[in-house]
C-alpha cells in the first residue's frame, strides 16, 4: 500500500495544463521562423530577458507548490477494521516537503527575523521563580547555548557561508556560459570576455547579474533558514518565509488562470461581432457594455457571494478544507475571466472589423470558403498577438487586484496563504508598538519582485509584437546600444 | 444633436434594464430569498418560520419572475422581479436587508457628498499631475531623465495601493504625526482627514497615469503638424503645451473619464482604510455583511453613474475637437 495518497486539486491541474500549452507553444514557436524572430526581439532586450529569467523562477515555486498528496496515517489509527487506509487531513506539497523543518519550527508568537527571542515579554519560571523577560524561541537560535554571545557570530558565519556557496553557483554558471559561448566566439578566453563587456547576442551578463543577484540572497537565506527565521514569525508563530513562498502559488494562479479565462469569450465573441457586424455585432456589444457598466469589484463580489453559498450547500464536492479553498480560488479565477474579457473582446471586435476588409479574406471569400474556416484560418493568427499582449499585460494587473479583493473579503479563502492576507494582517501589525515589520517587508519584496518582473515581461512583449509600441520606448540616444543581429 | 442623445439615452435604458436583470438573476434565482435569510439570520438552526417571517418583512415573500395564481396582468406585476425593478428605476433603493432601519436612498445621499470630497479634488489632481508629470518626460525625450522617470512609473504602479497606505499611514500620522490615521469630520476639519488619502491615491495611479499619457503625447509628438509647428520657430514649450497637449486631449478624456463612475461611488479601499464614512465604506460593509439590497442597489447606480459618464465623455469630445460630430 503506498504510504500517500496523491491530491488533484482543480488549480493542480489548470496549472500543469497551462504549463504543458506553454511547451506546446514553445515547439510551435521553433517551427515557426516568424514567430520565432519576434520572440527573439524579446529575448534581446535585457530588462524583458531578465524579468523573463525571475518569472521563471517564481514559476518553478508554483510549479512545485502544485503537485500535492496527503499522507497515510501508519499504525493504529490509520487502518479501519476493514483494512481501509487513512490518510492524514493535513494535504502537503512538494514544496511543503522540501520545506517541512520551516513547517515544523512553530513558535508561539511573534519574532523578529534572525531572532533567538520572542518578541513579547512573557512569565519564565526558572527553578520555582518567575520572572518577565522575553523567552528564548523554541527553534529559532535553540542550537545556541550561550545565545548573548554567540548569536552574532553564527548568524554571520553561516550567512557567509551561504554566501559563498551563492557565489561558487554564481561562478559555476558563468563558466558553463562561458563553456557554451566558447565555439561561437572563438575560444574560452575570448568568450569570457565578450560575456563580461555584454558583447553577446542574447544579454547573457544581464541573466547572469539576476541570477547572481537571486543566488546571493538565496545562498544565505538558505544557509540561515534551518536554524532562524529568516523574516520572522507571524502572531500564531509561523515562519514568514514559508509563507511568503506559499502566496507566490496563489498570486501566479490568480494572475495565470483568470488571464486564460478571459480568452475564450473574448476571442470568439471579439471575431464573431467583428467578422459577421450587424445584429450579431450589436448583440455582442450589448453584452460587453453591460459587463464594464457594473463596477468591476461590485459583480465580482456579487459572483463570489454567490459561490459561497453554493460551496455551503455542496459539501461533498470537497473533501479536505484544502480542497475546498482551491475550489474557491478556481472559481474566483473563473468569475474574473467571466466579468473580464471586455476589454479585450473590444480589441479583438475592431482588428477583426479592419481585417475583414483586406484583400485575402475577401479572396477567400470569393473562392467560395465558408465564414468558420476563414475565421479560423485567417483571423484567429492574425489578432493572436493582440491575445498575447493582453494576456502579459493583465497577469500583473491581476496579482495586484487578488489583494485588494481578498482585503475587500472577496478574495481567496482567509485559510490559504496570499499576498491579500499576508498585507491584511500586516496592517494591523504596522500599528502595534514597537511596530511588527517583517510580514509587510516580505509581502512587500516578494509580491513587488514578481509584479516588477511580469511588467517589464509584458512591456517586452508588447513592445515585440505591436510594432507602433516600439517607438515609445524610452531610449536615451547616442547611448543607446546596438546589437548586431 | 437631440437625436444622437435620445438614442443614447435609449441604448442607456437598455443597459440598465439588462444589469438590472444580470443582477436579479445573480441575486434572486441562483441564490433564492431562503439562502439569504438564512444568511442574514444566520446560526445553524433556522426554522422555517424564521425564514418566512425574514421574507415576508422584506416583501420577498412572492414569486419571483410569474405568479400563476393572480389575473391578468397581475401575473407579472406580483412578483418580486417587477417590485424591485420598478422601484430601482424611480430610484427608490428601500431599505437594508440586514438592518431594516437603515434607509438606503438616504445613506446613499448622505455618503455621497463625503465620497466627493475625497474624490473630486482627487480627479483634478490626477489629470494636472499626470499629465504635468508626462509632459515633462515627453520634453525631456530621449534623455535620462525620460528613460529613468519611465523606470520610475513602471516601479511606482508594480506597487499595490495597500502598500502605499500602509506606508503612508505609518510615516505621516505615526512617525511625524502630521495627520490623524483615520476618521472623518465634516467641514473644514474635513481637509486634514482627506489630504493624506488623496496624496496617497494619487502616488498609487501615478505611475500608470503618467505612462499612458506619456505614450499619448509620444504619438502625437512624432506626427507631421509638430514637425510644421518646429518649422515655424515655436519653441518646445509652445508645441508642446499649445499644439501637442491639445491633441492629446481625447485620449486622455477617455482615460479620465473612465474614472467618473468611481468619483460619485467612492474608492473602496482607501475610505475603508481611513475610515471614511464614504459610499466605498459603505459597499464593503454591505459586502461583508452580506446584505444583497445595498449591493445590488450599489450595482445599479454604478452602471447608471457609467452610462451617464460616457455620453459626458461623448459630449467633451465635441468640445475639444471641433471636428467631432455627434450623430
Amino acid at each position: 500500500m503506498p504510504s500517500f495518497k496523491i491530491v488533484v486539486l482543480w488549480t493542480d491541474v489548470a496549472l500543469w495544463a497551462m504549463f504543458a500549452a506553454l511547451l506546446g507553444y514553445l515547439l510551435r514557436i521553433l517551427r515557426q521562423p516568424h514567430v520565432r524572430v519576434t520572440w527573439a526581439r524579446v529575448l534581446r532586450d535585457a530588462a524583458s530577458c531578465c524579468a523573463g529569467v525571475v518569472l521563471l523562477l517564481f514559476m518553478a515555486v508554483t510549479l512545485l507548490d502544485s503537485l500535492h498528496f496527503r499522507r497515510a496515517l501508519d499504525g493504529a489509527e490509520g487502518a479501519g477494521a476493514t483494512g481501509q487506509q487513512f490518510y492524514s487531513t493535513r494535504t502537503e506539497s512538494l514544496l511543503d516537503l522540501l520545506l517541512a523543518r520551516q513547517v515544523a519550527m512553530r513558535e508561539t508568537s511573534y519574532s523578529a527575523p534572525l531572532a533567538y527571542q520572542g518578541f513579547n515579554k512573557d512569565n519564565i519560571s526558572e527553578g520555582g521563580e518567575v520572572r518577565r523577560d522575553y523567552p528564548r524561541l523554541q527553534f529559532g537560535g535553540a542550537h545556541l547555548r550561550l545565545p548573548a554571545e554567540q548569536w552574532a557570530g553564527d548568524v554571520l558565519g553561516r550567512a557567509l557561508r551561504g554566501l559563498a556557496w551563492g557565489l561558487l553557483a554564481v561562478l559555476l554558471l558563468g563558466l558553463a556560459m562561458t563553456a557554451a559561448l566558447a565555439a561561437g566566439h572563438g575560444g574560452w578566453r575570448r568568450a569570457l570576455q565578450d560575456l563580461l563587456r555584454d558583447r553577446t547576442h542574447y544579454p547573457l551578463r544581464a541573466v547572469l547579474l539576476t541570477l547572481a543577484v537571486t543566488a546571493l540572497l538565496s545562498g544565505p537565506s538558505i544557509a540561515l533558514m534551518d536554524h532562524y527565521h529568516v523574516f520572522g514569525t507571524d502572531r500564531t508563530g509561523n515562519d514568514v518565509l514559508y509563507q511568503a513562498l506559499k502566496s507566490i502559488r496563489t498570486a501566479f494562479v490568480i494572475g495565470a488562470l483568470s488571464t486564460l479565462a478571459t480568452l475564450p469569450l473574448a476571442l470568439v465573441l471579439g471575431i464573431l461581432a467583428g467578422y459577421f457586424k450587424g445584429w450579431v455585432d450589436e448583440l455582442i456589444q450589448y453584452l460587453y457594455t453591460l459587463l464594464t457598466s457594473v463596477p468591476n469589484v461590485l459583480l465580482i463580489a456579487a459572483c463570489v457571494l454567490m459561490v459561497q453559498v453554493f460551496l455551503d450547500k455542496n459539501p461533498d464536492l470537497f473533501e479536505t478544507g484544502v480542497e475546498r479553498a482551491d475550489l474557491k480560488m478556481f472559481l474566483l479565477c473563473l468569475i474574473l475571466g467571466v466579468t473580464g474579457w471586455a476589454t479585450l473582446c473590444r480589441l479583438i471586435r475592431g482588428e477583426t472589423l479592419k481585417l475583414r476588409e483586406l484583400d485575402y479574406v475577401q479572396a477567400a471569400t470569393a473562392f467560395g470558403v465558408g465564414p468558420l474556416r476563414i475565421m479560423w484560418r485567417h483571423i484567429v493568427p492574425n489578432v493572436m498577438h493582440l491575445v498575447l499582449i493582453t494576456t502579459v499585460l493583465s497577469f500583473s494587473d491581476l496579482i495586484l487586484y487578488e489583494a485588494v479583493l481578498t482585503y475587500v473579503g472577496v478574495g481567496v479563502d482567509p485559510g490559504m496563504n496570499s499576498f491579500g492576507g499576508m498585507i491584511n494582517l500586516a496592517r494591523a501589525e504596522m500599528s502595534r508598538d514597537p511596530l511588527v515589520w517583517w510580514s509587510f517587508a516580505a509581502a512587500f519584496g516578494f509580491m513587488v519582485s514578481l509584479v516588477l518582473a511580469a511588467n517589464l515581461f509584458a512591456d517586452g512583449v508588447r513592445d515585440a509584437f505591436d510594432p507602433r509600441a516600439r517607438s515609445l520606448r524610452p531610449r536615451v540616444l547616442g547611448l543607446a546600444k546596438i546589437r548586431k543581429a | 444633436m437631440i437625436k444622437y442623445l435620445l438614442r443614447r439615452l435609449g441604448y442607456g435604458i437598455a443597459v440598465l434594464v439588462g444589469v438590472n436583470l444580470l443582477t436579479f438573476f445573480l441575486f434572486f434565482s441562483v441564490n433564492t430569498p431562503d439562502d439569504m435569510a438564512r444568511l442574514n439570520i444566520g446560526g445553524k438552526r433556522v426554522t422555517q418560520e424564521q425564514i418566512e417571517k425574514w421574507k415576508t418583512e422584506r416583501g420577498y415573500d412572492k414569486p419571483l419572475y410569474y405568479d400563476a395564481a393572480q389575473a391578468g396582468s397581475q401575473k407579472f406585476t406580483h412578483t418580486i422581479l417587477w417590485e424591485r425593478s420598478i422601484s430601482l428605476m424611480l430610484l427608490d433603493f428601500g431599505r437594508s436587508d440586514a438592518r431594516q432601519a437603515v434607509n438606503i436612498g438616504h445613506e446613499v445621499k448622505v455618503r455621497m457628498g463625503v465620497s466627493l470630497q475625497l474624490a473630486v479634488p482627487l480627479f483634478v489632481l490626477q489629470v494636472i499631475v499626470s499629465t504635468a508629470f508626462a509632459l515633462l518626460l515627453v520634453f525631456f525625450r530621449h534623455t535620462r531623465i525620460d528613460f529613468w522617470g519611465v523606470v520610475l512609473c513602471v516601479l511606482m504602479l508594480s506597487i499595490s495601493s495597500l502598500f502605499y497606505i500602509i506606508v503612508g499611514q505609518y510615516f505621516f500620522s505615526r512617525l511625524l504625526r502630521l495627520v490623524p490615521i483615520g476618521g472623518y469630520e465634516p467641514g473644514l476639519d474635513a481637509i486634514k482627514f482627506l489630504a493624506l488619502p488623496i496624496v496617497l491615491s494619487l502616488l498609487s495611479r501615478l505611475g500608470g497615469e503618467a505612462r499612458l499619457y506619456r505614450a499619448m503625447f509620444l504619438e502625437e509628438v512624432g506626427k507631421d503638424y509638430v514637425r510644421t509647428a518646429r518649422a515655424k520657430g515655436l519653441s518646445e514649450p509652445v508645441v508642446l503645451f499649445r499644439h501637442v497637449l491639445r491633441n492629446a486631449l481625447i485620449p486622455i478624456i477617455t482615460s479620465a473619464g473612465s474614472y467618473l463612475p468611481y468619483v460619485f461611488l467612492g474608492s473602496l479601499v482607501f475610505e475603508s482604510f481611513f475610515g471614511i464614512p464614504g459610499l466605498g465604506a459603505f459597499i464593503i460593509e454591505a459586502i461583508s455583511g452580506q446584505d444583497f439590497a445595498i449591493v445590488r442597489t450599489m450595482v445599479f447606480l454604478g452602471a447608471a453613474l457609467y452610462v451617464a459618464s460616457n455620453a459626458l465623455i461623448d459630449l467633451a469630445y465635441t468640445w475639444v475637437d471641433p471636428r467631432v460630430r455627434l450623430s
